[in-house]
């Protein structure tokens, strides 16, 4: 008794440092990643070189500027737009993928598996092939967290019984979703003109090629809500792991957390649909890959997904458009490619270890 | 008072009447054990009691105050439920999972608290040794004893109990139950589902009998406990014997001298 007194300042004080060092170390991976990406493309532009430009940029006269005479302008008018669009996108996704998993109590829930991504593209791509510009650049992003919202609370009501949801049940619904959401899109390809239906399939496949600042403009902010929001919620989410009886027991209000929970999820998953189109399986597989280093507890999954899923995005990315030389895969392609064959190894996880949850 | 006190409690499902005009008072200071045949409405009263199922009819009053007029934080820190049927969505270890019934104090004054009492909840329940295990990975009892010690983090004036010994061994069946003792003789109203009579005449101040969703008999066990109650409600005649100062309730078992062939055994 007497050692565990002893050795708990010293269990919180490790706990600390786990903490710091894994939000550091993501961090710090993530300004390599940027920095990376940034440099890497039809034309090398040196790391040492798109660090000086930054540091120009923000009134700090140290390193060299790019010496390409394109160098400065490929920066900042074509790279960095897409790649801080990479990384919000990417933060987005894995904080949505978490938030459902802790809100539905199963590691499943994604917002592409379970078809709140195709729901935010649909209503997106009705806003293109109709020509809304009500709000501006803002019409698309609005409408898309409109479509979120909407799917996510229809997968809500359908696949919860009895305050649980099946691991079945929910990815069946997920296929009933995708379904009727590729439906509505193949009708939206079928009403729109050529121009229409090259977006809407760009759409579907999920790329990053044509990110610009005023489209980051919008995204940002999106994210920044977002983001805050769910690191606000995490601490509650845990207590809801013990089911929804269990977690009023021990005094929170369950509706009301879900409720708020499913809305930050179609601001995130609008935030990164509106206009990046579907990137699925990121926020299955990077909340999954931080609760094996790191636990089960939202406090630091939630932080450690955003950052996690911000550096997986903007390298899978650069891996996307340099792969093929002067060809720019669709980054959703991609990371179904990984994150279908991983699906599936959890499915087949989840089954041995039945009960670990259901 | 601390104690509930209903009246009248009527739930109603799909038109089948669960419970019938239930009148119970739960004061401060008692341990009160619901027992009854299985469909008697033992955890429908206790999810009532607990605030989770809305009575169709009746009013329930806990601490001076209508218990739907309580908000959910405000209850959690009064009352703490431990439930049949333990569940966890992720693989948190044990002692997060009993630091989880610490979240109702989150930002007051007896947050500061939260180390000790948990490690004093974990070692009550007789689960600090399992502290840094996964709790999906535990045994049945042993996630039975971690959700005990999760509802004793809590701290809260009332407990509620839905069979929590049924997944124990003799020893933690024992000793859950004195520890439950201990925190009525310090002033709690604890309130337990227990199917093991013999268990319940030991621990318990007062015997709550339901059958078909009324209360048959309420009053202290050797009171309530007599073969000819009990041999009517369960529909199986039952014997009330005393052993060493306790009650013991064993089932009669009717055994024919020439046993005949077993239909099965003929196969």
């Amino acid at each position: 008794m007497t050692a565990t007194v002893v050795d708990r300042p010293r269990a919180g004080i490790r706990a600390l440092a786990g903490r710091v060092g894994l939000l550091g170390g993501l961090a710090l991976a993530l300004l390599v990643a940027v920095v990376l990406a940034a440099g890497h493309g039809q034309l090398d532009i040196p790391a040492s070189e798109v660090l000086g430009s930054i540091l120009h940029k923000i009134g700090l006269d140290i390193g060299p500027l790019p010496t390409h005479p394109q160098g400065e302008a490929t920066l900042w008018d074509v790279r960095f737009p897409r790649v801080v669009m990479a990384a919000l996108a990417g933060a987005c996704l894995a904080t949505a993928g978490a938030l459902m998993q802790g809100v539905f109590g199963n590691p499943l829930a994604e917002p592409g598996v379970v078809g709140v991504s195709a729901g935010a593209a649909v209503a997106a791509a009705t806003v293109i092939v109709f020509g809304w510009t009500f709000a501006g650049t803002w019409t698309v992003a609005i409408c898309a967290f409109l479509g979120g919202l909407v799917t996510t609370t229809l997968v809500y009501l359908m696949s919860r019984d009895g305050g649980r949801t099946e691991v079945v049940t929910l990815v069946l619904t997920g296929i009933a979703v995708n379904a009727v959401a590729s439906a509505g899109l193949a009708f939206l390809m079928f009403l729109g003109d050529t121009q229409a239906r090259e977006e809407i399939v760009f759409w579907q496949l999920g790329s990053l090629n044509g990110s610009r600042w005023q489209y980051v403009a919008v995204v940002a902010p999106m994210a920044a809500v977002g983001l805050t929001a769910a690191l606000l919620l995490a601490p509650r989410l845990d207590l809801l792991a013990l089911g929804d009886r269990a977690a009023r027991h021990v005094g929170v209000d369950v509706e009301r957390l879900r409720m708020a929970t499913i809305v930050v999820v179609a601001v995130l998953t609008a935030a990164a649909v509106a206009f990046c189109g579907i990137i699925s399986f990121v926020g299955l597989v990077v909340p999954h890959l931080v609760r094996l280093l790191a636990g089960p507890g939202h406090r630091l999954l939630v932080p450690a997904s955003a950052l996690g899923g911000a550096v997986l995005l903007v390298l899978a990315d650069l891996w996307a458009r340099t792969l093929i030389a002067y060809a720019d895969l669709p980054i959703g392609m991609l990371t179904a490619l990984v994150g279908g064959p991983f699906f599936f190894w959890l499915i087949r996880r989840a089954r041995r270890t039945a009960g670990g949850w259901a | 008072m601390t104690g509930f006190s209903a009246r009248d409690l009527s739930v109603v499902y799909d038109g089948h009447p669960v419970l019938d005009g239930v009148d119970l008072d739960i004061r401060a200071g008692e341990l009160v054990v619901l027992v009854g045949p299985n469909g008697a409405g033992k955890s429908t009263l206790l999810g009532v009691l607990a605030g989770d199922i809305t009575p169709t009819t009746g009013r329930i009053v806990l601490a001076d105050r209508e218990l739907h007029a309580w908000s959910a934080r405000d209850l959690a820190r009064h009352r703490a439920v431990q439930l049949q049927k333990q569940g966890l969505a992720f693989g948190f270890r044990v002692r997060e999972v009993v630091r989880m019934g610490r979240s109702p104090w989150h930002r007051t004054d007896r947050e500061d608290d939260d180390d000790r009492v948990v490690e004093e909840s974990m070692a009550r329940a007789d689960v600090a040794e399992l502290g840094e295990r996964l709790f999906p990975t535990l045994s049945g009892g042993e996630q039975a004893r971690t959700s005990f010690a999760r509802l004793l983090a809590q701290q809260t004036p009332v407990l509620l109990l839905d069979e929590p010994t049924a997944a124990l061994d003799i020893r933690h069946q024992e000793s859950l139950l004195a520890v439950a003792r201990e925190a009525a003789e310090a002033g709690a109203a604890v309130v337990v589902v227990l199917h093991d009579l013999s268990l319940a005449a030991a621990y318990a101040d007062r015997i709550c009998v339901l059958s078909h969703g009324r209360v048959r008999a309420d009053g202290p066990p050797a009171a309530v406990l007599t073969g000819e109650l009990l041999s009517e409600v369960y529909a199986h005649p039952v014997d009330v014997i005393e052993h060493d100062g306790n009650l013991v309730v064993v089932p009669v078992r009717v055994r024919t001298q020439t046993p005949k062939e077993a239909p099965w055994s003929a196969v």
